[in-house]
C-alpha cells in the first residue's frame, strides 16, 4: 500500500511537472526562455551532486547499499537540470563528421542528394537534430534535396524537420519551393527491396509524393531515374531497415555514395563499413550530432542536449563505481543482489 | 498442394535474386525487379492484415469483457481516430498542418518518446547492478565502456586536458570504435553472414520448411 502511495505521488509530482514545463513555454507564459542558472549556481549544483555520490560511495563503504529508486532519481536530475544551466562544452569534431561535410563541400549548387528517414519519434532526439542540421547545410549550399523514408514514420519526421529548418533560416515556401528545391517521395513498404528497385527506377517504387503528385509531374525528380542520378545520399537509421541495408544494396551493388547519420546504439554496427570506405562519414549519436551543428553553425537540440547526456554519462559511470564498490566489500556473493531495492 | 506451391516459389524467387546479383542481365534483371515489387505489394498487404488483427483481437477483448479490457478500447478508439484523420486529410493528409499531422506531433511523438526515454532509468540502474568486474572479460568490457563512455562526452577531453592531442579520451575511445570494436563486429557478421548463407540454401532447396507452419 507504501508503495502505491509513493508511486501515485511520483505521477502527481511528474504531471505537475509537465504541466509547468508546458506552461513555461515561451509562447505561453515566456519564462522559460529566461530561467537559466548562472554559470556560478550551475557549479555549486554539480558540486552538490558530486558530495552527494560521494557520500554515497561511504554509505556503500558501510555496507548500506543505495536503493534503484535513488538512482532513477539521479539519472532524472542528471538529464534535466543541465537544460537550465548555462555551462558551455566544447564540442571537437571527429574525422567522420568532417568527412560527411567534406562530401556536401564537393559538391556544386544544383546537385542532387538524396536523403532517407528511416526512424520514428523514439530516436528523434538524436537523429531529429542531425536531419535539421543536413538539411539546412544542403539548402544553404543551394543543392537539391529528394527525401524518402523507408519507416512509415520517416516522412512525417522529415516534414517536421524542414518545418524547423525553414523557421530557423527565415525561409519562406517561395524562397524554398516544394518540388522544385526538394520534394518528399514518402514511405514505401518493402525494406531493402524498396533499395533494390531503386537502382533500376525510383518510381517503379514511389508512384506519387506525399502530397499525392505523380512521380513524373515533380520537376526535381522528373528526371531522376535510379541511383546514377543522385550525387550524394545520407541515411538516418535507427536500425532495420537502415545504414546497413542501405550499404549492401544502394553502395555495394549499384556504387551510390552514402552518409550515413545513426543512434549511438547503432553506430557500431556500421563501423566495418565506415573502415572499409563503403560509408562517406557517420555522424553517431547526439555527439555525432552536435559535432555537425557545429561544423555547419546551426546549433540547435543537439548542441544544448550534450550537457544532459554529459551528465547522464557520469552518473552511469559513478553508479556502476558504486555498485562495483558493494560487489566487492560485500564479499562479491552478497553485494549480488543488493540495489535491487 | 499447400506446401509444394509455397516451396516452388520460394526457389525460384531464391535462385533469381542470387544469379541477378552476379548477372545483372535479362531476363533475371527484369525478374529481379518484378519479384521486388511483389515483394513491397506483399509486404503492404501484410501491415494492413496486421492492423486489421489487431482490431479483430482488441474488438474481441472489448466485447467478451476479458482481462484489462481497457487497453483495447485505447487501441480503437485510437485506431479510429487516426484512420479518420488520414482519410479526412484526403492525399495531402501527411502535409503539415492537417488533423493527422496535429496528431501525430501532440500526440504519437510525446507518448513514443516517453515510452523510449524510460529506458535510460533501467539501463542506469540495471548497470549500477549488474555490470560487475567479476572476472578479467567483464573487467575489459568495464574499462571500455567507461573510455567509450567519458570519451563520447566533451567532458571527457577536459580531464585528459593534460594529455598530448592524439592521446586524449576522445582519441582512446575513437581507437576503441575503430579497432577492437570493429574487429568485433566484423567477426560477429561474418558468422551471421556464413548462417545467413547456409540458411538461405536450405530454404531454397526446401530442405528448411519451418517457415510454412504446421510443423514438419
Amino acid at each position: 500500500m507504501k508503495t502505491r502511495v509513493i508511486e501515485i505521488g511520483v505521477l502527481v509530482v511528474a504531471a505537475v511537472g509537465c504541466v509547468i514545463a508546458y506552461l513555461g513555454k515561451p509562447n505561453i507564459f515566456g519564462w522559460h526562455s529566461g530561467f537559466v542558472f548562472s554559470p556560478t549556481v550551475s557549479l555549486i549544483i554539480i558540486v552538490l551532486i558530486g558530495v552527494s555520490l560521494l557520500w554515497m560511495l561511504i554509505r556503500t563503504l558501510q555496507n548500506r547499499l543505495v536503493g534503484r529508486r535513488i538512482v532513477f532519481l539521479y539519472v532524472g536530475i542528471a538529464i534535466s537540470l543541465p537544460l537550465f544551466m548555462s555551462i558551455t562544452q566544447n564540442i571537437v569534431v571527429s574525422e567522420n563528421v568532417r568527412d560527411v561535410y567534406t562530401a556536401l563541400d564537393e559538391l556544386d549548387p544544383g546537385e542532387k542528394v538524396l536523403v532517407s528517414f528511416d526512424y520514428d519519434p523514439p530516436s528523434a532526439p538524436e537523429l531529429q537534430p542531425m536531419a535539421e542540421a543536413f538539411l539546412a547545410e544542403c539548402f544553404k549550399r543551394k543543392l537539391k534535396v529528394i527525401i524518402i523514408g523507408l519507416w512509415p514514420m520517416g516522412p512525417i519526421q522529415a516534414n517536421m524537420a524542414i518545418d524547423t529548418v525553414m523557421e530557423r533560416m527565415g525561409l519562406d515556401s517561395t524562397q524554398l519551393v516544394y518540388g522544385v528545391d526538394y520534394c518528399n517521395l514518402g514511405y514505401q513498404a518493402g525494406n531493402e527491396f524498396v533499395i533494390q528497385r531503386m537502382g533500376t527506377s525510383f518510381e517503379a517504387m514511389f508512384g506519387n509524393d506525399v502530397r499525392g503528385t505523380p512521380y513524373r509531374e515533380v520537376p526535381l525528380v522528373k528526371n531522376v531515374k535510379n541511383f546514377s542520378n543522385i550525387d550524394y545520399s545520407f541515411n538516418l537509421s535507427s536500425g532495420f531497415v537502415g545504414t546497413v541495408e542501405w550499404v549492401q544494396v544502394a553502395v555495394s551493388r549499384y556504387g551510390l555514395r552514402l552518409g550515413a547519420g545513426n543512434t549511438a546504439v547503432q553506430a557500431p554496427t556500421v563501423y566495418p563499413y565506415l573502415r572499409a570506405g563503403l560509408l562517406t562519414g557517420l555522424l553517431a549519436g547526439m555527439n555525432g550530432a552536435a559535432e555537425f551543428e557545429k561544423l555547419t553553425d546551426f546549433k540547435g537540440k543537439a548542441t544544448i542536449f550534450m550537457l544532459s547526456q554529459t551528465f547522464s554519462h557520469v552518473i552511469v559511470i559513478a553508479f556502476i563505481i558504486i555498485g562495483n564498490v558493494a560487489f566487492f566489500r560485500g564479499g562479491r556473493k552478497t553485494a549480488l543482489k543488493g540495489g535491487s531495492e | 498442394m499447400r506446401r509444394e506451391v509455397p516451396l516452388f516459389i520460394t526457389g525460384i524467387v531464391g535462385v533469381v535474386f542470387v544469379v541477378s546479383y552476379f548477372i545483372p542481365a535479362a531476363p533475371f534483371c527484369y525478374l529481379d525487379s518484378k519479384f521486388s515489387d511483389w515483394f513491397s505489394i506483399v509486404q503492404a498487404c501484410a501491415i494492413v492484415l496486421g492492423a486489421l488483427n489487431l482490431i479483430v483481437i482488441s474488438t474481441k477483448k472489448v466485447v467478451g469483457r476479458k482481462e484489462k479490457w481497457g487497453y483495447p478500447v485505447a487501441i480503437v478508439v485510437s485506431f479510429i481516430i487516426v484512420i479518420a484523420a488520414g482519410v479526412g486529410g484526403g492525399r495531402e493528409y501527411m502535409t503539415t498542418g492537417t488533423s493527422f499531422d496535429w496528431l501525430y506531433r501532440y500526440s504519437y511523438v510525446p507518448l513514443s518518446s516517453t515510452m523510449y526515454a524510460i529506458l535510460a532509468f533501467y539501463v542506469a540502474s540495471a548497470s549500477y547492478r549488474a555490470f560487475r568486474a567479476r572476472n578479467v572479460e567483464a573487467t575489459m568490457l568495464l574499462v571500455a565502456a567507461f573510455l567509450v563512455m567519458l570519451g563520447r562526452v566533451p567532458v571527457g577531453d577536459v580531464v585528459t586536458s593534460f594529455m598530448p592531442i592524439g592521446a586524449r579520451m576522445s582519441d582512446l575511445q575513437q581507437w576503441i570504435m575503430d579497432f577492437p570494436q570493429t574487429a568485433g563486429q566484423r567477426a560477429v557478421m561474418i558468422g551471421i553472414a556464413l548462417g545467413l548463407v547456409s540458411t538461405a540454401l536450405r530454404v531454397i532447396l526446401g530442405i528448411e520448411r519451418s517457415h510454412l507452419g504446421g510443423g514438419d
